[in-house]
């Protein structure tokens, strides 16, 4: 299976591939490249990762989420390359059976693939200047 | 006497662009620790000794911890801070 790419993530596909005729309901979480005032003039954000484990890890992650949400349909995909700010650069959609573990199963996802998955950002300014990102949001996006 | 081993260290992302290059490898003894690993990276890897004390690892695709020893044919890896999502 292939949770990374370079093209733009196709939502509409994401939740047709979880959809299933005894779930209802169905969370998708879609995060997309932003500009904040605290990362300054960000234009575009350059992802790579260490594939080979990013999809290995991937892999992992929605295992144990059909561990623990049994019959919990998942998709995801990660976006690789160059993305500018308001496109997406990663996607989650989870169908399950009532609308909590869909929601529950969703948000884990997301928060093991920040924690576990090989992936890095290089954020591109306005003015042509590069930073790696160390994700200084992530503690407080958890919250 | 203690078998040496060759160990290929891949580097991502500002490692690499640290390092000039996306992997260095080092010989270690047989059973070397990943900390031995790294400390021997760190010795050979152009500004090496910008990398954090303890970086984060992976051995053959799984993260691993400084104590996981080392076999012939391990891949090594050195994972900055991640930030996917």
């Amino acid at each position: 299976m292939t949770f990374l790419g370079r093209d733009p993530i196709d939502i509409a596909d994401l939740a047709a591939r979880v959809s299933d005729p005894g779930h209802g309901g169905t969370a998708i979480f879609v995060g997309t490249v932003r500009r904040s005032p605290d990362d300054g003039p960000v234009v575009a954000i350059d992802y790579s990762g260490y594939e080979e484990m990013a999809e290995s890890e991937l892999v992992q992650i929605l295992g144990q989420t059909q561990e623990r949400w049994p019959g919990a349909r998942v998709a995801l995909q990660h976006r690789l390359g160059r993305i500018v700010v308001g496109e997406a650069s990663v996607a989650v959609a989870v169908s399950t059976p009532h609308r909590a573990q869909a929601f529950e199963a969703c948000r884990y996802v997301v928060e093991e693939l920040k924690k576990r998955v090989p992936i890095w950002k290089k954020e591109l300014m306005e003015d042509g200047q590069t930073r790696w990102s160390d994700d200084g949001d992530r503690e407080e996006a958890a919250k | 006497m203690e078998a040496i081993i060759q160990i290929r260290c891949s580097l991502f992302a500002r490692y690499a662009e640290l390092a000039g290059c996306d992997s260095i490898t080092v010989d270690v003894p047989e059973g070397a620790t990943v900390e031995a690993a790294v400390a021997a990276v760190r010795e050979r890897m152009p500004n090496g000794e910008q990398l954090p004390d303890r970086p984060m690892v992976a051995v053959n695709l799984e993260h691993a911890m400084p104590g996981t020893k080392l076999r012939q044919g391990d891949e090594l890896a050195l994972l900055p801070p991640l930030a996917g999502g």
